[in-house]
């Protein structure tokens, strides 16, 4: 408080000192409670035993070359396609400049064969179509969202409709040449 | 206003300990009211009588209710075919929703016709609108309780919004679901936000009426009240004419309850939710339809800012831009009664509002997208543009001097009293 030291009159020094007193006493009040805050927000975040479902084993042996299946992976759909050679071939031909979401395929793939995805669309969230036969699959072979209309190509990535996004590749491995772990 | 001198021993002792009666004599009672207000005053304690009907019902369901994924759909259906008048409570309550928002919708252009939300008046409105914003959420949460496909794909889109936001989307998603997707701590956090939601609006109702009772209520002339001639007590006259209005809301809300109780819900929400199967067409209840029009209506990213944002954005917005009102409306008359322009202007915009409700209602295919884009466009042109010019340009009409002499046939004010 070496400022109290220059100012005039006594009464002034005072003035200071207590204005000094307010703002902080009032700042260390409002950081407290801010913090104290802290755990209530938290307390909404995913708990531990949500986070502990953190990655589901797939066996994809059954699954033949064409075909795909939606697995289950933190409450959210996972669509596992076997591609065709075809499909493999068209995605990795693509070129960047003509995607909305510029990504090659063999970024988004480990094995050309086995593409992984998140089956959400990245608009607002619906499930697209094209998982089973006589599914739509939009105009590129892959995907078709029924609620807004997106269209996705073999490789998952957004080609037409109001999608921002590519369908997110989640974190995966194949522990084996038969199983996937995702998550 | 005196202070009334109460004879009753009893009512004398409480009265000056806590003044509940010189309270109630104060601002039911005695209260001076505008003498010519019109039928279209009576939404406003409309909505408030429906608030105590969706707090009622909303207690007694939620004692039969179980907020868990497993559950949620089967205890719903077990309100309807084995708790006794459950099938009641719930309907009362399903189309109190639709009642609330009708008499509140109401209660809104009846504000911007006659322009009730001007100065001294602004922070009276600006509750209103906190209100409604308070209403929405809690329709919203309400809805996906019952864990239909509507309920949770209602919730996942609504959600989804968020992931809008720059950097933090995905983990202020994730908060709001308390895990990776829509599910039972979802479902657990919209019943508890849905039970709190009501009494927050209670508690606001009485702040909007705390600032109604400081200035008093606008009325069809818009002009000030002048003194007792310009008056006539609330009770018995608006207390009468408010519960003749009830009388015919509850004709109303009763007929849907009782002979088309679904008449508003879709029928995908009798179908249990499936997180792996989206419904064909997703549409909100119809109050919320033209917002879900204006989200929609962004297609093109604009300045690098994704359709997607812009979208929900502009949806907030549209809400929020009320608000702002008071100081958007440049004009000095309040009632459309002395605004040619306004008056024809108003009902556009009314028109409007339906338009947005009907592209929100459908699909987005051929010429709804664009019939959406250029509603919207109207939508916020009309706040941002129409109304201050107008306020500026337009010719009002010769405002009267006193409600008395504008109601009164040949009456200056002051006359009938004597």
């Amino acid at each position: 408080m070496t400022e109290t030291a220059t100012t005039g009159t006594p009464a002034d020094a005072e003035k200071s000192r207590r204005d000094f007193l307010l703002v902080t006493t009032s700042t260390v009040g409002v950081v407290g409670t801010a913090l104290a805050a802290w755990p209530f927000i938290d307390s909404m975040n995913p708990a531990a035993d949500v986070r502990a479902l953190s990655s589901t084993d797939v066996d994809i042996t059954p699954i033949e070359v064409g075909q795909a299946i939606t697995v289950v992976w933190r409450g959210k759909p996972v669509f596992i396609r076997h591609r065709t050679s075809k499909e493999i071939d068209e995605s990795a031909a693509m070129a960047l400049e003509d995607l909305p979401d510029p990504e090659t395929d063999a970024d988004r793939v480990k094995k050309p064969e086995w593409l992984i995805l998140v089956g959400i669309c990245t608009h607002l969230g619906c499930i697209p179509l094209g998982q089973r036969k006589g599914e739509p699959k939009g105009e590129y072979g892959g995907w078709f969202c029924p609620c807004h209309g997106s269209h996705y190509d073999t490789s998952g990535r957004i080609r037409r409709g109001p999608a921002p996004k590519n369908l997110t590749v989640p974190t995966y491995a194949f522990i084996e040449d038969t199983t996937v772990r995702v998550g | 206003m005196t202070t009334p001198t109460w004879t009753n021993p009893i009512i004398k002792w409480i009265d000056y300990r806590l003044p509940i009666f010189t309270f109630t004599q104060h601002h039911l009672v005695e209260y001076p009211t505008p003498k010519n207000l019109n039928y279209w005053w009576n939404f406003g304690s409309l909505a408030g009588v429906v608030l105590v009907i969706m707090i009622a019902t909303g207690i007694f369901l939620s004692m039969s209710y179980t907020p868990h994924v497993d559950y949620a759909f089967d205890s719903v259906e077990r309100i309807m075919r084995d708790v006794n008048y459950g099938w009641l409570l719930r309907y009362l309550h399903m189309n109190g929703g639709s009642m609330f928002f009708i008499a509140v919708y109401i209660h809104v252009f009846r504000g911007l016709y006659y322009g009730s939300y001007k100065a001294p008046r602004e922070i009276l409105w600006i509750i209103g609108v906190i209100i409604l914003f308070a209403m929405m959420a809690t329709a919203f949460t309400g809805y996906v309780l019952p864990w239909g496909q509507m309920s949770f794909w209602a919730a996942t889109v609504i959600t989804n919004m968020f992931t809008a936001v720059p950097l933090v989307g995905e983990a202020i998603v994730n908060w709001l679901w308390g895990g990776f997707a829509v599910g039972n701590p979802t479902l657990n956090r919209f019943f508890s936000f849905h039970y709190l939601l009501p009494f927050i609006i209670f508690a606001l109702v009485f702040v909007h009426l705390w600032a109604l009772h400081v200035h008093k209520s606008n009325n069809p002339v818009g002009v000030d009240m002048k003194g007792p001639q310009d008056t006539i007590p609330f009770h018995p006259y608006y207390t009468i004419k408010d519960a003749y209005g009830m009388g015919v809301l509850m004709l109303v809300y009763l007929a849907f309850v009782f002979f088309a109780p679904n008449f508003f819900l879709e029928p995908d929400n009798y179908i249990e939710a499936n997180p792996l199967q989206t419904p064909p067409h997703i549409v909100p209840e119809w109050y919320l339809m033209p917002f879900y029009a204006i989200l929609r209506a962004f297609t093109q990213e604009f300045l690098w800012i994704p359709a997607k944002v812009l979208g929900v954005i502009a949806m907030f917005a549209s809400v929020g831009i009320l608000a702002l009102l008071p100081w958007l409306d440049t004009s000095k008359v309040r009632s459309a009664r002395f605004r040619p322009i306004y008056k024809q202007v108003f009902w556009l915009f009314f028109v409007d509002c339906l338009v947005l409700g009907y592209v929100g209602a459908n699909p987005p295919e051929g010429y709804l997208i664009l019939l959406g884009q250029v509603a919207t466009a109207y939508y916020f042109l009309h706040f941002l543009v129409v109304m201050p010019v107008l306020g500026i340009m337009e010719k009002t009409r010769p405002v009267p001097d006193s409600i008395s002499a504008a109601v009164t046939p040949g009456g200056t004010s002051g006359k009938e009293d004597t």
